[in-house]
């Protein structure tokens, strides 16, 4: 009974993606267009593109990048939000500024940024950094803000002490509004990894793509938008596997409020 | 206007004081609004002592229950507590709020909600699991240690929220209108409950309620509140036998003396009555 729904539940989630992969093969199948090759041609070139070498050089420079900068930017925007969200001064202060801030977009700042930190990977993990940060940092505001008084009055009551209320009460509290900032974060994480490469870069996914379509290697560049979309898909999974399993709590508490 | 033997004070003398209560006022600051929630209240609470207060819906029974555990700022008079005075929440006090299910962490189980002030107490690690333990058995959840608060009933909820209490080892147990929310039967086991944790444990408690046999039922005393701004309108004592069980109890004619006398108190002080000062 189990595994048959489970097995339906993978059938539904692969259902359109297999669609729309048939759709493109059946409809560059014998396409001579010299920017829309067929998709055999494109899937066919894919290994030797990506597998002999370009992945340690390329692919993994991008996701480096990509993992320090959004740890940063993670670690970042929970330490300022949660700052903010728990000072009513700090927020009066800030707020017109966040504002300001969160409203300018990220890549904006790449030849900006490429002034003070070169064309390295500092650059890269700044820009990163810089447009990851706004969403776990207002998230985790309002998370914080958002806090059940009458939790806030339990701590008071017991007399926690400042670490443990911290840990105890406000990071977990505001917990599922901090990973909602987080996924959003991965998702323009990725965008500006590639952004960065193809502004000024000598490696990465980003840079790949633009040399091929400068070098009229169009299959070519076609895998690399494929091994973009299937990086998103590999983290996506692993940030919903690493969700599950830290708000498990979270998930519970909302079924049971529906059914109640 | 008291009634013959009703009021008059039982208390031995020798007693000595856990809470006391002098002259409180709150007004809560609006904008451009002010609200004068409790006028000026005084009473005190003997070591042991188990006193209800009872009020109409509004009548700041909630203020003066936070300004009692150090959650809001008085704007006049004081409270004090075992010879200090109340600034911000004292040790050795635990509240029960009405609002149960918001006042467990979710994200905690049972036990670890119960064992969390025990360990911000710095009690020992082998006497932190008794106190677990024995609380959550005193309540009839040992089986549910593992659960999460969502998991279980409104009824089981409230019970995990009196079974930290109780772990604590409070010497003064606040508790806000705690089964306001719970169906008929729960709420009576629940008050067996109070009662039995109560006789065992020594702990002085202070229960806000607005239902009047409720008050009666539990009570040594009872504290009746004027409607807002809140005075006090009458001390009644309670001298019901000491074992209490729902059935007798609650046929005794007494009790329904007692009961009737608190709620014509109620009903004059909805009228606006108050005690000639
Ligand atoms: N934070 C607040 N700001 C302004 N007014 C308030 C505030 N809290 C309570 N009040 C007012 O103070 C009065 C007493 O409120 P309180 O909650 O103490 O009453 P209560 O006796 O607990 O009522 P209930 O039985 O309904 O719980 C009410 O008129 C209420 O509107
Ligand atoms: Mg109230």
């Amino acid at each position: 009974m189990n595994t048959l729904s489970a097995g339906r539940k993978v059938l539904l989630l692969l259902a359109v993606p297999v669609l729309l992969v048939a759709a493109w093969w059946a409809a560059t199948a014998d396409s001579t267009d010299f920017f829309w090759p067929p998709l055999s041609q494109i899937v066919g070139t894919f290994g030797e593109t990506w597998f002999t070498g370009r992945f340690t050089a390329d692919v993994l420079p991008s996701l480096a990048r990509l993992l320090v900068g959004y740890l940063v930017a993670v670690a970042l925007g929970v330490g300022l939000g949660t700052a903010i969200g728990s000072s009513r001064t700090l927020r009066g202060l800030l707020e017109p500024v966040l504002e300001f801030f969160r409203a300018i977009p990220s890549p904006v700042l790449v030849p900006i940024l490429m002034l003070f930190a070169g064309i390295g990977n500092e650059m890269k993990v700044l820009v990163i950094v810089s447009g990851c940060v706004w969403p776990v940092l207002l998230n985790a505001v309002e998370g914080v803000r958002a806090l059940d008084e009458v939790l806030r009055d339990t701590a008071r009551c017991y007399r926690l002490r400042p670490h443990s209320r911290l840990v105890h009460l406000v990071l977990r509290g505001a917990s599922p509004q901090i990973a909602a900032g987080a996924r959003q974060a991965l998702s323009i994480g990725i965008i500006l990894m590639v952004i960065s490469e193809m502004f000024a870069a000598s490696n990465g996914v980003g840079f790949t793509i633009i040399q091929f379509q400068r070098s009229f290697a169009i299959p070519q560049m076609w895998t690399g938008i494929i091994m973009l979309g299937l990086i998103g898909i590999a983290l996506s999974v692993i940030f919903r596997a690493a969700e599950a399993r830290l708000l498990s709590w979270y998930t519970g508490l909302r079924m049971s409020q529906r059914e109640g | 206007m008291t009634t013959a033997p009703i009021g008059a004070a039982a208390r031995p003398e020798s007693s000595t004081t856990m809470l006391d209560v002098r002259n409180l006022k709150k007004v809560y600051e609006g904008r451009g609004r002010s609200v004068e929630a409790v006028r000026d209240l005084t009473f005190t609470i003997a070591s042991g002592e188990l006193v209800c207060i009872v009020g109409p819906s509004g009548a700041g029974k909630t203020t003066l229950l936070r300004c009692v555990a150090g959650l809001l700022d008085s704007t006049a008079g004081e409270v004090v507590l075992e010879g200090e005075r109340v600034t911000g929440p004292p040790p050795g006090m635990a509240v029960v709020f009405q609002e149960y299910g918001r006042s467990l962490f979710p994200w905690m189980t049972v036990r670890q909600n119960v064992e969390l002030p025990l360990k911000e107490k710095k009690v020992p690690k082998a006497e932190r699991q008794r106190l677990v333990r024995e609380a959550l058995e005193a309540v009839g959840l040992a089986d549910a240690q593992g659960a999460h608060p969502w998991q279980l009933s409104g009824g089981m909820q409230q019970r995990v929220a009196i079974a930290r209490a109780v772990a604590y080892e409070p010497h003064l147990l606040l508790m806000d209108e705690p089964f306001a929310a719970v169906d008929a039967q729960t709420r009576a086991d629940l008050e067996d409950l109070v009662r039995s944790l109560w006789k065992r444990l020594g702990v002085t408690v202070l229960f806000v309620t607005h239902d009047i046999d409720e008050s009666v039922y539990l009570g040594q005393r009872v504290i009746v509140l004027s409607d807002s701004p809140t005075v006090v309108l009458e001390e009644v004592t309670i001298d019901l036998p000491d074992e209490r069980d729902q059935l007798v109890t609650r046929s005794l004619p007494r009790f329904a003396e007692l009961r009737a006398h608190v709620y014509e108190l109620i009903q004059q002080a909805k009228g606006g009555h108050r005690p000639a000062s």
